[in-house]
């Protein structure tokens, strides 16, 4: 018996469509210090945001591609070639019925509506880079929860957005987040009041729809202190014939004693270079995690991270990547303890299949002066394949006073007798292997909100089809 | 002879590699070919920076190279106090004692060694006696973690150094000893070590690196050492760094493990301001067997830079490799490895284990275990760990009346142990043992 298979055919047609392309506004190709100022122009931004584009464009220019120690297939990213902006040129839309016809049957595909009357609190539907549809239930409005674009949130709640944007992550963190300050548009900027603990996930949909087009999104969460909230961001795209760019940026921010959940399941097709900064502060007793999942998409590269700022804050990453033929997942997590008696603690499984290379790189960072700090990091890997490929690079510094750090890492396959075990119960091989690997990945899915979970252990069923046999 | 003793302008310049080809390599062509080429490649390399990943966490501040300049003969006084020092093992089957690169003392083999041809003597004196043999492994293996521009400055000035040949089938049961001192101050010492162990031959071997004076100014050591380590061979290396602590020490170990061989490494690194253990060993047979250990006791300011690589090329191989770290003061350690499963490696067992023992506030551990496997069916992990003395063992042993500073102590040297332990000879063992305990009581 073998559980070896040379050949892998995986149905990437999930998402696989597209409709004309009529842009009210369109930046062009390419981007200058014009692009920039089109941007603002067409959003009425404040100067400030200008400034802040022009400065970020500049970063961008000068800082050297990572590929000293990142993939090398960064440099087939022709920044010249990807239009930067590109709008509806709708105000995001109140209700379902303003929603523009070829928008909703886009949703419709991915099945946003049924989504949004079973189960969710408001959803800020992302059409390229407009924010499409944005809605949420009267009772999320009274408890005075705000859930805006990042051009409404800057422009119309200054007081409670300027003080934290770009502040987690500054616009010279890396080359791929000063390009992001550069020419980001739509995302969700969020700020939950004192107390309010927001009972249902808030949740986006993100597309790319126009060849060629870079999705700049800029999401800004914060969770005032005692609040607390959970946010999902599910991404598909179509399939384009050359490479799109997504760089978005993420930033939370947890103020004493609040917590925020941020759960990612990203499923870009094939082509998507997917270059994310995502970070958050925890102040005192405040807690964030990052749960993660990285399915799609040719090269993935994002770590999130947590400073851990306050006293007793505590970081959690919980992630899960895939890699099929032809993809990268290079991902991973960054704790930055910064106060005595913070905990954070990393989980990352990894699976890779056919010829897939999965990567995880983690950062675990304890300064001098800090007491009773603790970090746990758990990372296994799955090689289905014999071609598949695994690579891990923590680093880790430890310094102060009675702080531990234990790091872990495992790679493994999938035990023949496992295998075996199984195939004499009557399941069949493919089906055997489907479960193994659910298996592995089993304790993270139970993580995930509930339709969340059954999506995922339908996308790995769907993955693993045709790598045994 | 004479030549040397004249004054040079100091530092490494042309002037001065010519005249060290003409003070030892008058008559031998192909050295000198090969370290014009080193000089050549030691000026056009780059020193090391910063967003250098096998550079990642040190502190480039501490690696200026400007002061340095070849090494004069020392003075016999000087010989004679390192001579009475070299014994760290008390009988060994040969010793080669070297100070500022000029040899000291030789003791060969014993004459049934010898009959049985295997060949041990300063690599000065095999690159005239045995061409073929020698230039058929030196400096032939990859050794390439970032000191490039290191290893060429070694090769284009190095002088002193031990060859040994064992021929098939030959076990040495005895260990034999290199000892390297530093004596002169801002001066650069090159030792050079070569194993050439053929088929199920067996060796055990001890390196001893110290320095003349213990307030000494400052020295630079940049060591090379080889293990070619054929079928079925067994080899066993300990290597003791107990420079003083002004010294800037590179030791850069290039191993080859061949078909069932075993290949062992145990690096106790006590000295030096800085020092950067390099241990690139390929495995390139089935059924090898690779052991690499390291014990750092890190205090004062010293910093340790260690950066390993365990490759595995052939299938059915197991490498382990265990670095333990105790770190006082404003010390700070480095551990950056890497295992690395080729495709074909199928049923490799590697594992990599880093522990860090942080036994002062203001010290600093960075730890970069990693992984790049590109075959499925293998078992490889790593782990690392950083923390302080357990409380619940200092309680233990505090329940049974022992002092907390005693107990402190014993849990320490226990930590320490667990590499000491694997030392097989018994003097070497007893001789680290002090040592280690010296530095880390005083």
């Amino acid at each position: 018996m073998s559980t070896e298979a040379p050949e892998i055919n995986i149905d990437r047609d999930k998402g696989d469509f597209s409709y004309a392309e009529d842009y009210a506004y369109d930046a062009g190709i390419g981007l200058n210090p014009g692009t920039i100022d089109y941007i603002s122009k067409v959003k009425g931004e404040d100067a400030w945001v200008n400034e802040f584009r022009h400065k970020a464009l500049k970063i961008f220019e000068d800082k050297p591609m990572p590929t000293h120690w990142a993939s090398e297939d960064l440099n087939s990213i022709k920044f010249q070639d990807v239009r930067y902006y590109l709008s509806k040129g709708q105000k995001p839309s109140r209700t379902w019925d303003e929603v523009p016809d070829d928008v909703k049957q886009t949703f419709e595909r991915l099945g946003i509506p049924e989504q949004e009357r079973a189960f969710l609190a408001g959803v800020e539907a992302q059409f390229d880079s407009e924010a499409a549809y944005s809605r949420m239930k009267e009772e999320m409005e009274k408890l005075g929860v705000i859930f805006v674009g990042p051009h409404e949130g800057l422009h119309e709640h200054p007081e409670i957005f300027k003080r934290f944007f770009g502040k987690v992550i500054p616009i010279g963190d890396n080359k791929f987040s000063a390009l992001n300050s550069a020419c980001f548009s739509g995302g969700s900027f969020i700020y939950v009041p004192k107390g309010v603990k927001v009972a249902q996930p808030l949740q986006a949909y993100f597309r790319i729809n126009a060849e060629n087009f870079g999705q700049f999104e800029r999401t800004l969460i914060i969770a005032d202190e005692g609040a607390e909230i959970t946010y999902m961001e599910g991404c598909t795209a179509p399939k384009f014939d050359t490479a799109t760019l997504h760089s978005a940026v993420v930033e939370l921010v947890a103020l004493k004693g609040a917590k925020i959940q941020y759960i990612t399941v990203q499923n870009w097709s094939n082509n998507v270079f997917n270059l994310v900064t995502k970070r958050g502060m925890a102040e005192e007793d405040a807690e964030i995690r990052w749960i993660d999942c990285n399915i799609g998409s040719r090269l993935t590269m994002k770590y999130p991270g947590v400073v851990l700022k306050g006293e007793r804050a505590r970081g959690e990453v919980l992630s899960i990547a895939l890699a099929n033929d032809g993809q990268h997942q290079d991902t991973g997590a960054k704790m930055i303890h910064a106060a005595s008696n913070t905990t954070s603690n990393v989980i990352s499984k990894s699976i890779s299949i056919g010829q897939g290379r999965s990567t995880y790189r983690g950062q675990v960072h304890i300064p001098k002066r800090l007491s009773n700090c603790k970090n746990n990091t758990e990372c296994d890997a799955l090689l289905i394949n014999a071609n598949s490929r695994t690579d891990t690079y923590p680093a880790i510094t430890v310094r102060g006073d009675h702080n531990s750090v234990q790091h872990e890492a495992s790679v493994s396959k999938v035990s023949a007798e496992q295998i075996f075990y199984m195939q004499q119960r009557g399941l069949k091989e493919a089906q055997a292997m489907s479960l193994a690997v659910n298996g592995f990945v089993n304790d993270l899915v139970r993580e995930f909100p509930m339709e969340y979970s059954v999506e995922l252990k339908r996308l790995i069923d769907m993955e693993m089809e045709g790598s045994v046999g | 002879m004479s030549l040397v003793t004249t004054p040079v302008n100091e530092k490494f310049s042309d002037e001065n590699f010519r005249h060290h080809l003409d003070a030892f390599w008058l008559n031998v062509p192909w050295v000198q070919e090969l370290k014009e080429n080193s000089w050549r490649e030691y000026q056009e390399l780059r020193p090391p920076v910063r967003t250098d990943e096998h550079w990642r966490f040190t502190d480039l501040r501490k690696l200026k190279l400007e002061g340095f300049s070849p090494s004069q003969e020392p003075e016999e006084a000087q010989k004679a106090a390192v001579l009475e020092q070299s014994n760290v093992v008390g009988s060994p089957a040969g010793r080669l004692v070297f100070g500022d690169n000029f040899l000291i003392d030789f003791d060969g083999v014993s004459g049934e060694l010898a009959a049985k041809g295997v060949i041990w003597m300063p690599l000065s004196q095999a690159v005239v006696e045995h061409p073929e043999l020698v230039q058929k492994y030196f400096l032939n293996e990859e050794n390439r973690l970032g000191s490039e521009k290191l290893l060429a400055l070694h090769n284009a000035f190095f002088h002193g150094g031990s060859f040994l040949y064992v021929p098939k089938g030959v076990e040495i049961e005895q260990p034999l000893c290199a000892y390297y001192w530093s004596i002169g101050c801002n001066e650069a010492i090159f030792p050079h070590t070569l194993l050439v162990v053929e088929d199920n031959a067996k060796v055990d071997f001890v390196d001893y690196y110290g320095s003349y004076g213990d307030d000494c100014c400052s020295t630079l050591s940049c060591g090379v050492g080889t293990i070619y380590a054929g079928q079925g061979a067994q080899v066993f290396r300990k290597i003791v760094q107990n420079f003083n602590e002004e010294t800037l020490s590179f030791q850069l170990e290039a191993n080859i493990a061949s078909r069932d061989s075993s290949v062992k490494t145990i690096a106790v690194n006590l000295g030096s301001a800085y020092a950067r253990l390099q241990n690139h060993t390929r495995i390139v047979g089935p059924g090898a067997d690779v052991k690499m250990y390291g014990l750092t006791i890190a205090k004062g300011e010293q910093e340790f830079d260690q950066r390993t690589l365990q490759i595995h090329e052939a299938p059915h191989a197991v490498s382990d490799l265990l670095f333990k770290n105790v770190l006082l003061d404003d010390s700070r350690t480095i551990f950056s490895g890497l295992i690395k499963v080729d495709k074909d490696a199928q049923q490799t067992d590697a594992y990599q284990t880093n522990r860090n023992l942080l036994l002062s506030k203001s010290a600093e551990a960075n730890s970069l275990p990693g992984l790049e496997i590109e075959a499925n069916d293998v078992k490889c992990s790593h782990g690392a760990t950083t923390g302080q003395v357990d409380e619940n063992e200092l309680f233990y042993l505090m329940a049974r009346g022992i002092p907390r500073a005693t107990a402190y102590e014993l849990l320490v040297y226990g930590f320490f142990e667990e590499i000491v332990e694997k030392i097989s000879n018994e003097d070497l063992r007893e001789n680290v043992r002090l040592l280690v305990r010296k530095k880390f009581a005083q």
